[in-house]
């Protein structure tokens, strides 16, 4: 059996905004090199936190209260602020939700590239900027030079998308974690976001925590699923097991809540509250 | 006489248009010759990608935007050049449903008195207390629980809101509703309850909608006819069963390959769609 690429193992959390209300509870998730695991829920369900905790990003108001984080066996959670240093950005690489706030407005996308490139690879100015136009390439940019002397809001948002999909690969990453990467962009350039994504994950051969609320791109991308509510797993396994054969009553409802342009009557019937006071009582929230 | 409740022909909208002034070049119209048509009851479609016109179509639909070239002629009148004052009147029955409620939601006013007010102004109710009969009925009916009464909206979930924008337009007892992208950024369950809620309320209220989205997903559970919009021109209309089970716009076919279903199916991602 391959080792964990990441295990996070009994992660709680616990929010200082709302009196230390649990946003986490004992979370339990795996990752194998090469794999694509979307961890799914409602929003406020704690997807972002669990990206954000492993990325060492978590806001000061959200504290941890138990659990670790193993990447490739050590934990990241006690590890000393120089190795996590080391860590962020070369072995573990975020692709952000929000590709306009993610990109610096004043520079231009190829200093940019090749900057991160020189800090996190320590490759010379000249051997950066080469590495930033095939990398430019390799996400199916096809007038790569000009995309290389443009600011970023001469792009489409499709296009910082590519750019940051391109800086996130560039420092050939063993994980990668993509926090909502394609809900500001248009149903058939999010469908080439997610092919790139695929493609690049499986030419790296990276493990990808694949953060949506949307059961459709898990079903299309993903090769496995956690699903939350209220910072809780619910249900967890391959993809297709948890879409053909789900086991919770919330998992079922979920599926059957969403709207399919193939069934008139889908997508009318929201998740019985009888459903949800199931869950309640489960996780153990009045 | 036209059966049809809202009948919009050869619409066209071009923004920032100054005729004259610096003689600068004359801005490219983002409509260009739409036809629609809305029948009594019916709820109609239309989507397309961001920026395809979807918004600026359903604002010259109730004379929010001016049009440059075309119609509109609400209940057989012809109101595509008449004076605010006469379009006044109309505004009670054409309603507007927004997608972020708290944006049209006076947030310091109670619900009480955001729901009541315009009964009170519109004359639909002689006095507050019977304003406030209706107001519970209607409560009710979107599944709110008359202790919604004394709040204020930021005091409500984002569902919640949605419902009292809902509220709030059927209580003008409309003919026509204009819904935009409301249902966009709620989670599957909140999103399910507004559709069917919204779907039960034109049923059973004979209310005509237009339904702006850019989930086509989303269009299939709730309209009856649908309208595809690109880059300003209607690319297929038709009944929903036949635009969607029977695409005859590559168009269309572009849209519907690219969204991804919950089910098992290896092939889809690296699928191509002709268009
Ligand atoms: N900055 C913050 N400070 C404190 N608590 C927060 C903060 N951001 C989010 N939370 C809490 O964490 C919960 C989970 O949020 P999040 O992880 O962003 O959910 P998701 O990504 O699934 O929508 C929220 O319901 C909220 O209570
Ligand atoms: N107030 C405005 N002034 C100038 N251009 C506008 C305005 N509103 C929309 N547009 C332009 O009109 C086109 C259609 O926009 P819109 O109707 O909002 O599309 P949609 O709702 O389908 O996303 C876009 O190119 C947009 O930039
Ligand atoms: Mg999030
Ligand atoms: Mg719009």
């Amino acid at each position: 059996m391959t080792e964990n690429l990441l295990t996070v193992a009994n992660l709680s959390a616990v929010s200082d905004r709302e009196d230390g209300v649990p946003v986490l509870r004992d979370v339990d998730l795996t990752l194998r090199p090469g794999e694509v695991r979307g961890l799914v829920g409602e929003s406020g369900a704690g997807k972002s936190t669990i990206a954000k905790a492993i990325l060492g990003i978590l806001p000061r108001t959200v504290r941890i209260t138990g659990g670790r984080i193993d990447f490739k066996g050590r934990d990241l959670l006690v590890m000393k602020p120089r190795d996590l240093r080391n860590i962020m950005g070369s072995e573990i690489a975020l692709i952000p939700q929000d590709p306009q706030t993610a990109l610096n407005p004043a520079r231009r996308i190829g200093f940019q590239l090749a900057d991160g490139l020189r800090l996190k690879r320590g490759m010379s100015a000249k051997i950066a900027e080469a590495r930033a136009l095939q990398l430019l390439a390799d996400v199916q940019i096809r007038d790569p030079d000009r995309i290389m002397k443009s600011y970023p809001h001469q792009l489409s948002g499709g296009m910082r998308q590519r750019v940051l999909i391109a800086a996130a690969f560039a420092v050939d990453p063993q994980l990668v974690v993509a926090d909502e990467p394609t809900t500001a962009l248009d149903v058939t350039v999010q469908k080439e976001i997610l092919r790139l994504i695929r493609r690049m994950q499986e030419a790296h051969g990276t493990g990808v925590l694949f953060v949506t609320h949307d059961l459709g791109i898990v079903a299309q991308i993903c090769d496995s699923v956690t699903l939350l509510y209220a910072g809780k797993v619910i249900e967890e396994g391959p993809v297709r097991d948890v879409l053909e054969t789900p086991q919770h009553n919330y998992t079922k409802a979920l599926i059957a809540a969403g709207p399919r342009y193939d069934r008139p009557d889908a997508g009318l019937e929201p998740v019985p509250e009888a459903v949800f006071r199931e869950l309640r009582q489960e996780i153990g929230i009045d | 006489m036209d059966e049809h409740l809202l009948t919009a022909t050869g619409i066209e909208v071009t923004y920032g248009k100054r005729p004259g002034l610096f003689g600068g070049k004359p801005a490219t119209p983002v409509l260009h010759g739409v036809d629609i048509r809305i029948g009594r009851g019916q709820t109609v479609g239309i989507v397309g990608e961001s920026g395809s016109g979807k918004t600026t179509l359903g604002r010259a639909l109730l004379r929010l935007v001016d049009v440059s070239a075309g119609s509109i002629a609400f209940d057989g009148k012809n109101i595509t050049h008449i004076p605010e004052a006469e379009i006044r009147p109309l505004r009670r029955r054409m309603q507007m449903i927004f997608q972020d409620p708290m944006a049209s939601l006076n947030p310091r006013h109670t619900i009480r008195r955001i729901l009541t007010g315009p009964l009170l102004l519109h004359e639909l109710a002689s006095d507050t207390a019977s304003a406030l009969e209706r107001v519970k009925t209607v409560l009710d009916r979107v599944s709110l629980p008359a202790a919604c009464l004394d709040r204020y909206p930021h005091e409500l979930s984002g569902g919640q809101r949605q419902r009292i924008g809902i509220a709030r337009a059927v209580l003008m007892q409309p003919d026509f509703v204009l819904a935009d992208e409301i249902v966009s950024g709620l989670d599957v369950s909140t999103q399910a309850q507004a559709l069917k809620l919204l779907k039960g309320l034109s049923r059973e209220l004979g209310l005509a909608m237009a339904f702006i989205s850019h989930d086509l997903s989303v269009i299939r559970a709730i309209c009856d006819y649908v309208y595809v919009l690109r880059l300003g021109r209607i690319v297929e209309e038709g009944p929903c069963e036949q635009v969607f089970g029977n695409p005859a716009a590559a168009y269309t076919r572009a849209l519907l390959d690219a969204i991804p279903l919950p089910e098992y199916d290896p092939g889809w991602l690296e699928r191509k769609s002709e268009a």
